[in-house]
């Protein structure tokens, strides 16, 4: 039969199911699928924290949402236009999060009676679809048996009927791939690689993904298909990337931008780990990765490796920067380079170890004793973690100084597409080494006599005759580095340190502030200040004020510690200053002190990205109080309606 | 991803001294121990036995025919944790605890250090137990000097994880009720591949255990006995004093029966160790269980239970007995070596390539899968 073919400009797909069902998996797939064909994309995994919740639970839900478009799509979208449910408890769990008339396929196969009441379903909401009053009523639902079609499709394998419904998840994909044109190669080529050693398994999760796509193309019960066209982008090469993956490239590439080894002192944790695991891949670059007992020994090594003279990094998530504070303080006073990188996760205490937040930043700022600045900087997306620890290195090296790189849980899995940067446009590192040069007359040498220009100290590693030295972590007198207990002393190098921190802010660019019609003089009233993974909700929240006709600014931090010197000016020029961000106000509580600006906070900590509508709506209410609308002829139902295709 | 149950042939290397690719003095060179003296003031109470110690390690690293500027010192917190300071070297004061941790990434990171960490029973047992005990277990090349009190100086006088049940300190006004650590127990424990005691007092002895714990691949547990005259003076006077140290001490010499006490007829000591029915070990009268009975102390065996046993008879109260010198000294893969390799092995397949470090990141990311916008 012929399918009609309707264009959309853009698609939101979760795929949910139990977390043995192999869901971050389906999710990746498609999305490696749709960035090959050229869309632009931004996914949202979200899994929970146990590695096997009790199955066919609520609490075991897994899923993974991807947005992709015919255009430059800043988040991984606030509600699903399709959700694929593997179970009634995935059905469950995600049905608050759709919006009316969005579509739901359903595997069938595991709507039994004890299943159904594990999720807590008192009846089958599948049998009630035709009843204008029922929950399902609302959504366009396909009640498909995937598992039974699968294990069907793939008899011939001989596999346990346990193993064959293992397949069903590339059922599913084979379907939604039908269903939105995705080109297939890939998925094929991937489950060549991934079962290669295990014959069976790989020709039934091939067969299986191919029976998903001819049902899509031979059933009935799906007449239309869906085109998204690929997203026009500027030339380059692209691949899709996850902030974690880029995060550790970008040391790889820091070590090569300085030629210093890089030595990864860390321990495991959530959502840092696979940073660790990628890095472990990398020792042909001359990285080292030291796997310690504890989160305090990962940092210690990672101290004495750079006293050594290399790239020193440490990576953990919120509860390590608590572990690791005296460290980080030992190198904030012996000021030797050192990367901290901080994957934030939902906190206090153990937290929400799977889920994102942007609460460390105070944690980061002064989560140590006595007065210990440490520069903080943070990526904005996932591709944006490449560049943020190149920065990071940069600035660690060039001013002899721990570094905190706060990433977070949603940028550590979400991927977008990434433009692979040219090796040359990266900038160069200079370790600039200590040497017996640098000695005095006197043939002294003194550990901490700075640079006029970064106040930084030199960077002696053992090794060179005549420049032995001791530091630590009692105080330092100036020039000499010796022990001194002077108050006077004291004074200076707690002043001294402060302000070499302050000066990397004379190292960064002016602040970009997005403000379309400030150029001819129709400058907005309202500034939207952010920082981290809140940069793509801001920015889609914004967007739809405009496509409203209002008038909204935004600019993003990278850096949080020195603030750029601009920064000032800017709040200065701006009636209103929102601060959106995934905790109860710390960036505001910053900024309101520095700058005794009124910044008002827009606050969500449910362990999710921020969702662009009701960026929107605030943005909206705050333009509106500053322009002089009356919050009653407020609209912001063209951005909205134009965004919706169904 | 399923891990494979056969673990990977680690390639190990061959054995070598501990201080092989350290980089030595030019011949007709050698230092003093004035040399290793730094310009800084000592600063430690009159009559502590850290300056015994400064004072035989000073005299002692020339022997060792290094470069200087190749020796470095890492300590913790506590009075012996200044010991940095006082050595021309390569040094860091580093945070309580953390030295172990500081020195395995420093000795990972640079073989041709000679990395030594200076630490007490506070420092290394307590808040830092848990970095010595992985240090031992990965043997990393270092030596660590943990020097034993058996009290908390610095602070002023509480009792330490090594100090005797009962204890009446400033903490512990009825007695101390924490059971303590014998640290040479601990690190047989944790298999470390050379554990040693010594004391501050005798430098012949201590010069010669610091010599092998310097020559040893591994990390090298020495513990010495440390008195400190302001809060716990005499805690080691049973091993100190003429009259009382023969039978004290349980001298250990590798190859060599194991006696002490007052010589018998034959001038050799009338006590000896011999193994009980329990698998341990006792101290017996040589005449009641004849000679070929006493234990003939073997610290190169590969198994460390009989090194554990004999550290068992260390007096866990007031210090009456003590067993003295190498208890084991066993070769085994260094984490540093292993790790080293492993990185060396990865390059050496790319240098073979001759592609540059900049061409290999780019190739690293623009590999997988990607696509073209023109």
């Amino acid at each position: 039969m012929s399918k009609q073919v309707k264009q959309l400009d853009r698609v939101i797909i979760r795929f949910a199911g139990d977390s043995g069902d192999g869901m971050q998996l389906t999710g990746d797939r498609f999305t490696q699928e749709s960035a090959a064909f050229g869309n632009d994309l931004v996914t949202l995994p979200n899994f929970p924290a146990e590695i096997r919740a009790p199955q066919g639970t609520i609490p075991g839900v897994s899923s993974f949402q991807v947005h992709f478009a015919d255009h430059d799509i800043l988040t991984p979208g606030d509600r699903p236009d399709v959700l694929v449910a593997m179970n009634p408890a995935a059905l469950k769990a995600n049905l608050g999060d759709l919006p009316k008339g969005a579509t739901i396929i359903v595997d069938t196969h595991d709507f039994s009676k004890r299943n159904l009441e594990k999720a807590g379903y008192s009846s089958n909401p599948l049998d009630t679809l035709e009843d204008p009053d029922a929950e399902l009523s609302v959504y366009n639902v396909f009640p498909v048996d995937l598992t039974g079609m699968t294990v069907e499709a793939v008899k011939e394998f001989g596999l346990s009927r346990k193993d064959a419904a293992r397949a069903k998840n590339m059922f599913a994909l084979g379907l939604l791939s039908w269903m939105y044109g995705r080109p297939t190669d890939s998925t094929i080529s991937f489950l060549e690689k991934k079962f290669a050693r295990i014959p069976d398994v790989r020709d039934a999760n091939i067969t299986s993904f191919k029976s998903g796509w001819n049902f899509g193309e031979t059933t009935e019960t799906f007449v239309v298909r869906y085109e998204i066209k690929p997203a026009p982008v500027s030339a380059g090469t692209y691949r899709n990337i996850t902030g974690n993956l880029a995060l550790a490239w970008g040391l790889v590439a820091a070590g090569v931008q300085s030629d210093l080894p890089v030595f990864l002192g860390t321990y495991p944790i959530t959502p840092a780990s696979d940073i660790l695991h990628e890095l472990s891949k990398h020792k042909a670059f001359g990285v080292t990765t030291f796997q310690a007992e504890d989160e305090i020994a990962g940092i210690g090594a990672a101290i004495g490796a750079s006293f050594g003279g290399a790239l020193g990094v440490t990576s953990t998530s919120g509860p390590g920067v608590a572990l690791k504070s005296e460290a980080v303080g030992l190198a904030v006073m012996t000021e030797l380079p050192l990367i901290v990188v901080d994957v934030q996760r939902g906190g206090p205490s153990t937290g929400l170890p799977t889920k994102t937040e942007q609460a460390d930043l105070l944690q980061a700022m002064f989560g140590r004793n006595g007065e210990a600045p440490v520069p903080v900087v943070a990526p904005a997306s996932p591709g944006d973690c490449f560049d943020a620890a190149v920065e990071a290195a940069r600035i660690a090296v060039t001013y002899r100084t721990p570094v905190m790189l706060l990433s977070d849980g949603y940028l550590a899995n979400g991927s977008e597409p990434w433009r692979i940067p040219e090796i040359a446009d990266l900038p160069r590192i200079e370790p600039g080494f200590a040497t017996a040069d640098d000695l005095t007359e006197s043939g002294e040498f003194e550990p901490y006599r700075r640079d006029a220009e970064t106040l930084a100290r030199p960077w002696a590693p053992p090794g060179v005759a005549g420049l032995e030295h001791r530091i630590g972590g009692l105080e330092k007198a100036d020039i000499t580095g010796n022990i001194s207990y002077d108050p006077a002393n004291h004074d200076f190098m707690v002043r001294t340190r402060q302000a070499k921190i302050d000066r990397i802010a004379d190292s960064l660019p002016p602040l970009e502030v997005d403000d379309p019609g400030a150029a001819e003089g129709n400058a907005a009233k309202v500034l939207v200040l952010g920082w981290g993974s809140t940069y793509g909700p801001i920015g889609a929240g914004v967007r739809r004020v405009r496509r409203s006709g209002y008038r909204v600014a935004q600019a993003h931090l990278r850096h949080l510690n020195p603030f750029p010197n601009d920064l000032g000016d800017v709040l200065e020029r701006y009636d209103k200053i929102l601060i959106p961000e995934m905790n109860l106000g710390q960036l505001a509580l910053l900024i309101r002190a520095r700058y005794l600006v009124d910044a008002v906070g827009y606050n969500q900590v449910n362990g999710m990205p921020l969702k662009a509508a009701e960026l929107a709506e605030v943005i909206g209410h705050l333009v509106a109080d500053a322009e002089g609308i009356p919050v009653d002829q407020l609209d912001l139902s063209i951005a909205t309606n134009q965004e919706v295709h169904q | 991803m399923t891990t494979t149950s056969q673990p990977v042939d680690l390639n190990t290397p061959t054995f070598r001294s501990g201080t092989e690719s350290v980089p030595r003095l030019d011949e007709g060179t050698t230092l003093t121990g004035k040399d290793f003296s730094s310009d800084q003031e000592v600063r430690w109470c009159p009559g502590c036995g850290d300056y015994a110690v400064l004072k035989a390690v000073q005299g002692f690293l020339p022997d060792l025919g290094l470069r200087r500027e190749n020796i470095v010192f890492i300590s913790g917190i506590g009075c012996s944790s200044r010991f940095p300071y006082y050595l021309d070297t390569y040094g860091m004061h580093s945070i309580h605890g953390r030295a172990p941790s500081i020195a395995t990434g420093l000795a990972t990171a640079r073989e041709d250090l000679s990395v030594w960490v200076v630490t007490g029973d506070g420092d290394a047992l307590s808040i830092g137990g848990n970095h010595l005990i992985h240090a031992l277990r990965r043997n990393v090349n270092m030596t660590i000097l943990l020097f034993n009190n058996r009290i908390y100086g610095l602070t002023k006088g509480q009792y330490s994880p090594t100090s005797e049940a009962g204890k009446v300190t400033k903490s512990t006004p009825m007695g101390s009720v924490d059971h303590p650590f014998n640290p040479v127990s601990l690190a047989l424990g944790a298999e470390a591949s050379f554990v040693a005691r010594t004391i501050d007092s005798d430098r012949k002895h201590l010069t010669g255990v610091l010599k092998a714990a310097a020559e040893h691949r591994g990390t090298s547990l020495v513990e010495i006995y440390q008195n400190c005259p302001i809060f716990n003076d005499g805690a080691f006077d049973a091993i100190k004093s003429r009259d009382t140290a023969a039978e004290a001490i349980i001298p250990l010499v590798h190859g060599e029966p194991i006696r002490f006490g007052a010589p018998d007829d034959s001038g050799q000591g009338r006590l000896g160790l011999i193994r009980t029915d329990a698998g341990g070990v006792d101290v017996a009268e040589v005449s009641d269980v004849g000679e070929d009975a006493v234990l003939v102390h073997d610290a190169h065996h590969s198994d460390p239970s009989q090194a554990f046993a004999i550290s068992r008879l260390t007096d866990a109260g007031y210090l009456n007995r003590s067993p003295i010198g190498i208890f084991r000294q066993v070769e085994r893969p260094t984490y540093d070596d292993q790790a080293r390799a492993q990185v060396a092995t990865a390059q050496s397949n790319v240098k073979a390539e001759e592609v540059s470090g900049s061409e290999r990141l780019g190739a690293l990311l623009g590999g997988g899968d990607t696509w073209t916008v023109v």
